[in-house]
């Protein structure tokens, strides 16, 4: 008894303190998760509704059932946009992992004549707004004839400056003598960045691909101009459709979008382990 | 195997010029080390040698065949860094095979090739290990069995060592001149650390500012060095230095003049004394030698032998004593040399006059 007595003094002599400065964190960080996952709930919830329950703002339906699902899949247009977007999000992002990652080693690890300028150039039209561009897109595309295609629709994302950039910031840090002992070992330049620095980047390459894919898949604006037929359209220019034809059907659309999160988290879930590993110094000594 | 050439090789960058055209031939089989202080050319000549470097000027041949235009693969040479760049993606295995990827050698025969440069290094177990999984002297070994396994007619070494404690840099240093006995390759190894270069060549390159001062054996360098800097550079602890005198034939240092050491060899004059510190001795004795008093600074017992630090006339010198005599620190102790250990230098131009 003696001997717990003892124990429970001690382990309240080692707890820490609360101090003032964790709870305002703690609360402030509570307040801004609820602000993130309220709509993300109402999203499920509304999904799970029928359509008379939409207006109904209790987050646990009354009586929830999967109808809305049922009804979105067997819809062939959902489908059919469900996989334009991951056509054209899975394309532009192998793209730009190919074409950002050759541009940024180049500019990382090789020295040329104007590398630094055209380094630059590229960097400027970071500064270029979207809203911008899309008039010379527009005007490029339908001169080209790449209106309403998926050509069309995926042209701009190719390559991004923004990719190249973060590309080239990770190349510098892979030290030369990795380049180095594989030229010795006989390969050529493309091997080497293919064989030797792309797997020694895979934490930026896993980050870019996720940003490149988020951004492609939620992409609004520049596929609801280019496309006009309503088999091109991708999944959030589909979806807003289903608000503009009919009277606004909630909870299809809350269904369409709860179905839209799961490629995302897919490939969220399969790539973050490549951002978390860093693999990088293993076989270097620092 | 085979002999590389280097004739008037020059490397330029911009403005600055990082090798001075040098001359060396590096015979078939021969472990040559480069050996220099920081930024004396040594690395910049190997990358050279290895074609990681275009070459300003000159000729570099392997095997008779010039080689200035040739990629690295084209030389067939092997290097080892001194990160030891071993790839953290790949096994300790595929590390290995990594170097077998031009070879037309069929996949069993490059298994048995890794198998066999594995046993040699101790690897065998460690195959399907992942880099980070290995200490440094492993991942160094991994890296020397990337160079070994493909043959190549020559391996380049650039500061292997450099970063491995204390212990296991004498354990590797042994371990790769057994690795040179067995295989007989010429080896071309960069260091800046004269124990390397005196424990594991056969021929030692010292370079200074880009230009090669003296090529030679250990012994050759050790005994007969051709200048103070090459005097000082090999032998730790490094080599003593007085200013002296020659007067009347008769060599003085500090006042104290060698009565028994005929220096009529030399001009009168004054002159840069050398002595290495296992050739000045505190608590020898006196012999018609040479002879000087110094206050004691430090004393460093090392055990077998003892590092006995001077103040002789503001100059610092170190001297060797048995190693169970401890002198006071503060006292006056009288050091000697066997005639034939002091070095004499020209005060001016630093290069070696001879020995008395």
């Amino acid at each position: 008894m003696a001997e717990m007595t003892a124990n429970g003094y001690e382990l309240a002599a080692n707890r820490k303190p609360i101090r003032p400065g964790l709870i305002l964190t703690w609360t402030v960080l509570l307040v801004g998760g609820l602000l993130m996952i309220t709509p993300l709930l109402y999203m499920f919830s509304t999904s799970l509704k029928s359509a008379g329950q939409v207006y109904d703002l209790r987050l646990i339906p009354l009586a929830p059932s999967f109808d809305n699902y049922v009804k979105v899949l067997s819809d062939g247009r959902f489908m059919r946009w469900f996989l334009n977007s991951a056509l054209v999000a899975t394309t532009v992002t192998l793209s730009n992992v190919f074409f950002d990652s050759l541009v940024g080693y180049t500019l990382a690890k090789f020295e040329f004549r104007g590398r630094y300028f055209i380094f630059l150039a590229i960097l400027s039209t970071l500064m270029i707004p979207t809203e911008m561009l899309v008039i010379p897109w527009y005007l490029m595309s339908s001169q080209l004839g790449w209106l309403d295609s998926y050509w069309g629709i995926m042209f701009p994302g190719m390559m991004t400056a923004f990719g190249t950039f973060l590309m080239k910031q990770f190349f510098e840090t892979v030290p030369d003598d990795f380049l180095e002992a594989a030229r010795i070992d006989g390969l050529n330049e493309f091997e080497i960045w293919w064989k030797v620095a792309m797997p020694l980047v895979m934490p930026a390459i896993s980050a870019l691909a996720i940003f490149t894919f988020l951004g492609n898949w939620t992409a609004f604006f520049w596929p609801l101009i280019v496309t006009t037929s309503k088999e091109l359209y991708t999944l959030p220019v589909g979806l807003s459709s289903f608000a503009v034809e009919q009277s606004i059907q909630w909870e299809l659309i809350m269904t369409g979008a709860a179905l839209a999160t799961i490629p995302t988290l897919l490939v969220f879930l399969v790539l973050q382990r490549f951002i978390v590993r860093g693999v990088m110094l293993a076989g270097l000594k620092g | 195997m085979a002999t590389i050439e280097l004739q008037g090789l020059v490397k330029a960058y911009n403005k600055t010029t990082a090798v001075h055209g040098i001359d060396l031939t590096i015979n078939d089989g021969e472990f040559v080390v480069f050996v220099g202080p920081s930024g004396c050319g040594k690395s910049t000549t190997l990358r050279m040698i290895a074609g990681l470097e275009d070459i300003t000027a000159g000729t570099l041949s392997i095997a008779g065949a010039v080689v200035n235009d040739m990629a690295p693969k084209q030389r067939n040479i092997a290097m080892v860094f001194q990160n030891y760049a071993i790839y953290p993606h790949m096994s300790v295995g595929k590390n290995i095979g990594f170097g077998l990827y031009t070879s037309k050698l069929s996949a069993t025969e490059k298994g048995q090739r890794i198998l066999e440069t594995a046993k040699i290094l101790g690897l065998e177990d460690l195959l399907d290990r992942r880099p980070s999984e290995l200490s440094g002297g492993q991942r160094q070994r991994v890296a020397i069995g990337r160079a070994m396994v493909r043959d190549p007619v020559a391996f380049l070494f650039d500061e292997p060592l450099s970063n491995l404690d204390a212990q296991l840099r004498a354990q590797m240093r042994i371990e790769i001149k057994r690795l040179h006995q067995r295989l007989g390759t010429t080896i071309v190894y960069v260091t800046h650390d004269q124990i390397e270069a005196m424990t594991m060549a056969d021929k030692i390159v010292v370079m200074r500012d880009g230009r090669i001062l003296q090529v030679g054996t250990p012994t050759d360098l050790y005994e007969n060095p051709v200048d103070v800097f090459t005097a000082r550079f090999i032998g730790s602890p490094s080599m003593n230095l007085l200013t002296g005198e020659i007067a009347g034939g008769k060599l003085s240092v500090n006042q104290t003049v060698a009565a028994g050491l005929d220096a009529t060899a030399f001009a009168e004059g004054p002159i840069s004394v050398g002595v290495r510190p296992h050739d000045l001795l505190v608590g020898a004795p006196t012999h018609a030698g040479f002879e000087i008093a110094g206050t004691v600074t430090a004393v460093e017992p090392l055990g077998s032998e003892t590092l006995v630090h001077l103040d002789i006339a503001g100059a610092e010198a170190i001297a060797t004593a048995p190693g169970k005599l401890l002198p006071r620190v503060g006292s006056t102790v009288s050091a000697t040399a066997q005639p034939g250990a002091l070095y004499l230098f020209d005060a001016q131009t630093e290069q070696a006059l001879g020995r008395l």
